[in-house]
């Protein structure tokens, strides 16, 4: 594996024991055809921030829902050693009945938090994705970025060390995303979070990972992995992310090339 | 752009500067909806209240038109104003505050007993898929039966007992309440249950948590097409199963006025038996929709 741009930032992983380890990993759907997932082996260390970056089809959402439990593989292993993932999805998939707070809250109720620390818990939740004040809202008095914010609230409601991430600001626009890179960089490194993400977007694999995993996809395996050795925060326009994005999706269409005929 | 790794910091809101902060917050302004503004209540008037005012007027002034050319004898076509005599009469004489009160305490038992049977057969329905498959066509397909249909039958059974009656009315309402239940289940977006399960909420959590208010918006729907369709069948009922001991409810005066050949007060207790069901509707139902449905963005239908 060629790393690529070295800024001399060390990769902040410390600790022996792995957030997840998966082993040796196979999910077949469709017994004749080529399995979604191929003996993946994937180790995420603790405070570690993981990119999955693939075209469709390569089963990397599929990959998020077996380690958040939502799916048994087909065989192999994943071990969670840090308690029940959360998970955020393309869509904010906020219940729209509840308010903002209301949101927030039932993640913290689903934890076992009494009632009365709820309210100041959801407030502190909501203000560190810049949503003081706002809890009173209802979803659909929010923007795309705000929902979003909110979800990922709720997701750190839940009080996990690992945060699966699944295309969460694909249907955003570029500014909104932006402030959404910023914000997730920045709470990652407060709340010391291991983080995997999902997506296609091989700028924004390279903006947030500290490692960039390559998948193929039918039948999908990992074919390839970068250290991404740039400082965090780093712009998405700078010029060392534009180098390796440049490099990473020169695999990436590779990849995408075999399945023509 | 500072070069320093971010390091462990404590866990607060400090870390953020105060451009960033102003940057997101003038994005939240920007890309938030802004709902429209609630018209006042002289426009909700000239927009909701006066064109049926109106529709009224026209359609009395064409009645009373029809009246003075003598399109038809006058004891078959009586004059609004000799219907709103009658009407007076049978509100001074106590008549129309029994029938109301007969007819909307059959109605609302009737209902009630439907939303619980309703309910349970939606949800047996919707947890068994073999007796959905099985049930399904036929509940769908009573929906369509006119539920007078269902009245030799019930006084066949039960005589002219209140038996008879809710019988009918059940047959009517179930249907409707066990299909809006499952129609409510099955716009459940399949991402929220997922959420529920994320957040380690078990399964009677999910139920209550999730898919019970998610659900909501249908069953509603289908409780307010359960009551007309109870006040449709308690009329038709009530209309056939005349008998002394079951007392003269709305239908049952609707009836007398057809055998006394009395037009006037046919009319009044149709007019009655509309203004009842639709003032039920009104009060009970729609706030409690336009509630539900303003709590989740959406807009009401026909908004009244």
């Amino acid at each position: 594996m060629a790393p690529s741009i070295v800024n001399s930032a060390p990769v902040r992983q410390t600790a022996r024991v792995s957030s997840v380890r998966i082993t040796q990993l196979v999910q077949v759907f469709e017994a004749d055809r080529p399995p979604v997932l191929d003996r993946i082996d994937l180790d995420v260390a603790p405070g570690e921030f993981v990119c999955l970056l693939g075209a469709s089809g390569c089963g990397k959402s599929t990959l998020l829902s077996l380690i958040a439990g939502l799916g048994t593989p087909t065989s192999g292993g994943i071990e969670v050693t840090v308690g029940r993932p959360a998970l955020m999805f393309q869509e904010a998939a906020l219940l729209p009945w509840l308010t903002a707070a209301g949101n927030v809250e039932l993640a913290l109720k689903a934890r076992g938090v009494s009632l009365r620390d709820r309210g100041a818990e959801a407030e502190r939740l909501l203000s560190l994705v810049n949503l003081a004040g706002q809890g009173r809202k209802r979803v659909h008095e929010l923007s795309g970025g705000m929902r979003q914010r909110v979800a990922l609230a709720r997701a750190l409601a839940q009080d996990s060390r690992l945060l699966l991430m699944d295309e969460p600001f694909a249907a955003l626009d570029a500014i909104t995303r932006d402030a959404l890179h910023e914000e997730l960089i920045r709470l990652w490194s407060e709340q010391q979070l291991s983080v995997v993400f999902v997506t296609h977007n091989v700028r924004e694999a390279v903006r947030l990972g500290q490692r960039v995993l390559l998948m193929s996809s039918r039948p999908g395996r990992i074919v390839r992995e970068w250290q991404v050795e740039l400082s965090q925060p780093r712009a998405i326009e700078s010029p060392g992310v534009s180098a390796l994005a440049t490099e990473i999706t020169q695999h990436l269409r590779a990849e995408i090339s075999r399945h023509a005929r | 752009m500072p070069d320093d790794v971010p390091t462990t910091a404590p866990a607060t809101v400090a870390t953020m500067t105060d451009d960033r902060r102003a940057f997101e917050a003038g994005l939240d302004a920007l890309e938030a909806p802004t709902p429209p503004p609630r018209p006042g209540p002289g426009r909700v008037f000239v927009r909701s209240v006066l064109p049926p005012l109106v529709a009224v007027a026209v359609f009395l002034a064409l009645w009373q038109l029809a009246y003075s050319t003598g399109f038809k004898p006058s004891y078959a076509l009586p004059s609004p104003l000799d219907v709103l005599r009658t009407f007076g009469e049978t509100v001074r004489d106590g008549r129309a505050w029994e029938a109301i009160s007969i007819s909307v305490s059959r109605g609302a038992l009737g209902f009630a007993a439907s939303v619980v049977v309703g309910t349970g057969l939606g949800l047996a329905m919707w947890q068994s898929r073999w007796l959905r498959a099985a049930l399904g066509p036929f509940v769908s397909g009573l929906q369509s039966l006119p539920s007078v249909a269902w009245v030799p039958a019930a006084i066949i059974w039960f005589g002219l007992s209140d038996a008879a009656i809710y019988a009918v009315v059940l047959l009517g309402a179930v249907p409707s309440v066990a299909n809006g239940l499952l129609a409510g289940f099955d716009q459940v977006p399949p991402l929220l249950d997922k959420v529920g399960r994320v957040l380690g909420l078990t399964v009677l959590g999910r139920i209550w948590y999730v898919l019970l208010p998610a659900a909501l918006p249908g069953y509603l729907a289908g409780l307010k097409q359960g009551w007309a369709f109870s006040w449709r069948s308690l009329m038709a009922a009530e209309l056939i199963a005349y008998s002394p001991a079951l007392g003269i409810g709305l239908g049952q005066q609707l009836n007398i006025g057809r055998e006394l050949n009395a037009m006037d007060l046919v009319i009044a207790s149709i007019a009655l038996i509309l203004v009842v069901g639709v003032a039920i509707e009104l009060l009970v139902f729609a706030p409690v929709e336009r509630r539900v449905l303003r709590a989740r963005g959406l807009t009401v239908a026909g908004r009244r």
